[in-house]
């Protein structure tokens, strides 16, 4: 994980005729960590996206160093397939080895699930599967939104604990949320600031 | 090459699961057990019409299970999770292409002989029903699924995939259909040629549209 590197350089994003935000730099070394602020709609799930490369930005660089692993509310598990099946898919395509998933399903404190079909799964246990499925995967970048929705207390240590892992073994995260995340120190980005008021001319 | 089976596999399992591998077998043998119902019992208009009524039977059970391919991946996820491993979306569109092709390809034919016997068509009709079916239902499922990527995120997406996907499976039906009464193979040879075109140009125009459809 060493080297791992997530830089924005001036970057906008406009959606739907409507620019969002403009001029957000950030530059996360390794073991740097970024919380994403601000009220709904204000651009905070686009901006994950933009950092995953799944939205190109509409101005501006981004830059990454390292494989990305994106953790947001669609669950992207086969609903019909016990919960490792499933997971062990993506523990694959991740190159990932099956003592790693085991791990990465300890860490969510999901084994006694293991056999239960997706689709049983409260909201709180799909939550901690797709947090199980970013940890397998070994990828530098971390990119959480609203990591911390549905989960309970004891979840949300658990959630704390892979994340302070994460950071320690030279990991990157951004996260957006609205609850407090036992993020140590972050780089807050309040993404209201950056709010562009004057409306864009259609190209 | 490990990646694509990883996927193609993962796909197959999809259609198996969700029963999606019987339904264009049922889907001609039943179209094949109603047409003697409709056009009467005359052994000799059976036999003569029979080729081309299986063509259009396979033709629209390639639209089946087309809502199923692509739509449920995008609204869960799916495709931005393989997408944010880097893995291309052209890579997922072949695997998506060749895992549907296997789905309702290789089944279709097992159900030929079957259906060829309902409508009295003799051995060598269905010798040329069944090649031109392996040439043709690669184009056929790539055809499904270029539509299944265009209409990936619209409402009543089904019924607009059909509309989208008939007019341009008319050629395919001519070849196909024409392959039954040709001796010199031109039909074969023409078929052959777009099955070739359709299968080079959907993961690429598929893999722009799932793209394009992110946004």
């Amino acid at each position: 994980m060493s080297g791992a590197a997530l830089r924005l350089d001036g970057v906008a994003c406009l959606r739907g005729g409507r620019m969002l935000f403009r001029g957000v730099d950030l530059s996360l070394e390794p073991g740097g960590d970024a919380l994403l602020a601000g009220p709904n709609g204000v651009g905070k799930s686009s901006l994950l996206r933009i950092c995953a490369g799944l939205l190109p930005a509409f101005a501006g660089r981004v830059e990454r160093r390292g494989g990305v692993a994106l953790c947001d509310e669609r669950l992207a598990l086969d609903s019909n397939l016990a919960l490792r099946t499933a997971l062990a898919f993506w523990a694959e395509l991740d190159g990932a080895t099956s003592a790693q998933l085991d791990a990465a399903i300890d860490a969510m404190a999901l084994g006694p699930l293991s056999s239960v079909p997706v689709r049983m799964l409260s909201t709180g246990q799909r939550k901690r599967a797709m947090l199980a499925r970013l940890i397998a995967s070994d990828a530098a970048i971390w990119l959480l939104d609203e990591p911390g929705n549905g989960l309970d207390t004891a979840s949300l240590d658990l959630l704390g604990h892979a994340v302070n892992r994460h950071l320690a073994a030279g990991g990157i995260v951004v996260a957006a949320s609205h609850q407090p995340l036992p993020l140590a120190a972050p780089v807050t980005i309040a993404l209201d600031e950056y709010r562009a008021d004057d409306p864009v001319e259609p190209a | 090459m490990t990646l694509l089976w990883l996927l193609i596999g993962r796909d197959l399992r999809q259609a198996w699961t969700s029963a999606g591998l019987w339904l264009p077998v049922a889907f001609l043998l039943l179209v094949a057990s109603l047409y003697p119902f409709a056009v009467g019992p005359d052994a000799a208009l059976l036999a003569r019409t029979g080729g081309g009524m299986i063509w259009i039977a396979a033709l629209l059970a390639s639209l089946l299970p087309v809502d199923r391919l692509i739509a449920p991946d995008a609204q869960n996820g799916v495709l931005d999770q393989i997408a944010v491993r880097g893995i291309g979306e052209e890579t997922v569109v072949l695997a998506r292409l060749v895992a549907h092709w296997i789905g309702f390809g290789p089944p279709l034919m097992v159900a030929t002989p079957p259906a060829a016997a309902l409508l009295k068509l003799s051995a060598e009709t269905i010798l040329r029903l069944e090649i031109g079916l392996l040439v043709g239902t690669p184009a056929l499922a790539a055809l499904g699924l270029l539509v299944a990527t265009l209409t990936a995120g619209l409402r009543s997406s089904g019924a607009l995939a059909g509309l989208l996907a008939l007019p341009l499976a008319v050629p395919l039906l001519i070849f196909g259909a024409g392959t039954l009464g040709d001796g010199s193979g031109a039909a074969l040879k023409f078929l052959a040629a777009s099955s070739l075109l359709l299968v080079a140009i959907t993961p690429f125009a598929g893999g722009a549209a799932i793209r394009t459809g992110r946004e």
